[in-house]
């Protein structure tokens, strides 16, 4: 598996400036049982300003490792995570990131969710509640401001939570498979507003997910990962304009092209794991 | 309203009538052993007055209170430093542990000494046996606290003071409340042991320690009556709190 040459995945020529860098970045993490599992190795990735990547790979490739660290939640053990050249020390309102668990806090009501983000990024107390609604509009949740968390759809939690992201106006969106836990109705509505939002907003986004046609239906590239130690191992670019359409045909061929990638890699990984590990069967 | 009611009349009538059955055989002798009647009696003919049950049980619940209060006032902080600082969770913690281990009556003779037999000397133990409970629950309360939350709010751009006031402390209410229904019933418990100890705090405790004294039985049992009722009902006014903040959090599953 070392001996595979590691990508360095740079934007299109052209493109315009880099928001995100992440610069030979390593991450081990160490077990309860005292084994050292490798999340990342080496990971070379660069991020336009304004691009939407969607990060896709096995389970255990280190996708979230790298969210984690790119949130600034979780510090790289090698290597740097720039921000618009500057290293990421720690967490903070630009850089926003939507965990696959709604993270509402369940002791406000929805609205004073969205409003508690705005304090923190220092809006003025009455003008919170307008802006607040204004975000809950966006996406459909004004009948539900007043709603304590636990009374609203896992969808529409999700939906209350990426109000809260928006909130605070950050310049990179991330994501951990935020719909991962949703039904398949509730995920195609969430993809069509986040789509939307991206449009109105033009933020960088990092969206990481193992589905492909979500990948697909929302990026601009969807980098393929691979496992143990994760690293970028291809990419694809998505080119199709937006507002896309589930139902595109050329979505669908790039849809079964990335998930034949992404097979092969997953297989890769297994045989080379087995390799390691001795013949299981 | 019905289907919660029945079940409880329910036991207390067949604890009433196992009980006079007994007392019909005359196994027992009437005095050691009164009647049903007896009791009930006793406990209506004392309700009121200077030291009928009811001043005597106001006493024992102010006092209850007062030193649950100020467990509350020593536990709580002490109980956030143990889940913040591990040196101080390995030092203090310990030593609250230790404490919670001894049961507090145990520090009555020394109370006695130091205060005199009276109200201070109560509610020393009182304070000691409640303040430890406080103190590890409050700890295990932040423990407990989700660490999505605490990611959340740390992602929103919430850091230091603003983390812990604003996230972490309100995550652990619910588990807060749990260790205070502990407290108070141990310091309940304290309570009325100090009381049938020190005659110089008339509560209920003195009230059984007297009656005892003076063979009156029937009163003994009506003074531990009223001593379960106080019981069922500060249990419930915190039972109440509980439901209540865990409702509104969506952490109440109806039956």
């Amino acid at each position: 598996m070392t001996s595979k040459p590691a990508l360095h995945v740079v934007p299109e020529a052209g493109a315009t400036q880099v928001k995100l860098s992440i610069r030979g970045v390593s991450k081990t993490y160490v077990q309860a049982s005292g084994e050292r599992v490798p999340a990342l190795e080496h990971a070379r990735l660069d991020i336009a300003k304004g691009e939407f990547v969607c990060l896709i790979g096995p389970s255990g490739c280190g996708k979230s490792t790298l969210l984690n660290l790119i949130a600034g939640l979780d510090r790289p053990d090698e290597g740097s995570v720039l921000m618009d050249g500057r290293p990421v020390t720690r967490p903070g309102p630009d850089r926003a990131v939507l965990f696959q668990e709604p993270s509402l806090f369940p002791w406000m009501s929805v609205v004073a969710n969205v409003e508690f983000a705005l304090e923190l990024t220092g809006v003025a107390k009455r003008e919170r509640t307008e802006r607040a609604m204004d975000w809950l509009d966006k996406v459909h949740l004004t009948r539900f401001a007043l709603a304590q968390p636990h009374e609203l759809s896992p969808g529409m939690r999700q939906r209350a939570t990426l109000a809260r992201a928006l909130a605070c106006q950050p310049e990179v969106l991330l994501a951990d498979e935020p719909f991962g836990a949703l039904d398949a109705q509730s995920r195609e509505i969430l993809q069509r507003e986040l789509q939307s939002v991206w449009l109105e907003t033009r933020n960088t986004f990092v969206f990481v997910t193992h589905n492909v046609r979500e990948a697909v239906f929302l990026a601009d590239r969807v980098v393929l990962m691979s496992s143990r130690p994760g690293r970028f191992v291809a990419e694809h670019r998505i080119s199709t304009p937006r507002p896309r359409a589930f139902e595109d045909v050329l979505l669908s061929k790039v849809v079964v092209d990335v998930h034949d990638h992404l097979l092969k890699e997953v297989e890769e990984a297994v045989a080379s794991e087995a390799g390691v590990r001795g013949d299981l069967a | 309203m019905f289907a919660a009611i029945w079940p409880r009349a329910a036991i207390i009538a067949v604890v009433v009538l196992v009980w006079w059955a007994v007392y019909e055989t005359g196994f027992w002798d009437r005095v050691l052993l009164p009647s049903p009647a007896s009791v009930w009696d006793a406990l209506t003919s004392n309700l009121t007055g200077p030291n009928g049950l009811i001043a005597v049980a106001y006493r024992s619940v102010f006092r209850l209170f007062v030193g649950l209060g100020v467990a509350v006032v020593i536990g709580t902080p002490i109980g956030l430093a143990m889940a913040r600082w591990q040196l101080f969770q390995r030092s203090v913690g310990s030593l609250v542990v230790g404490l919670q281990a001894l049961p507090s009556i145990a520090w009555l003779p020394l109370a006695t000494l130091w205060f005199g037999l009276n109200e201070k000397a109560v509610l020393f133990v009182v304070v000691l046996g409640a303040f430890p409970a406080v103190a590890i629950g409050t700890a295990a309360a932040v423990r407990m606290v989700p660490p999505h939350l605490v990611r959340a709010g740390r992602t929103l751009g919430a850091r230091g003071w603003v983390l812990y006031g604003r996230v972490v402390l309100p995550a652990a209410v619910p588990g807060y409340i749990a260790g205070l229904q502990q407290a108070w019933a141990i310091a309940w418990r304290a309570l009325m042991a100090a009381e049938l100890l020190v005659a110089g705090a008339r509560g209920l405790g003195h009230l059984i320690a007297r009656a005892g004294a003076q063979y009156d039985t029937s009163l003994v049992l009506a003074a531990m009556i009223v001593i379960m009722l106080v019981g069922v009902g500060v249990d419930a006014l915190f039972s109440w709190v509980d439901r209540r903040v865990r409702r509104r959090r969506g952490l109440l599953v109806r039956a």
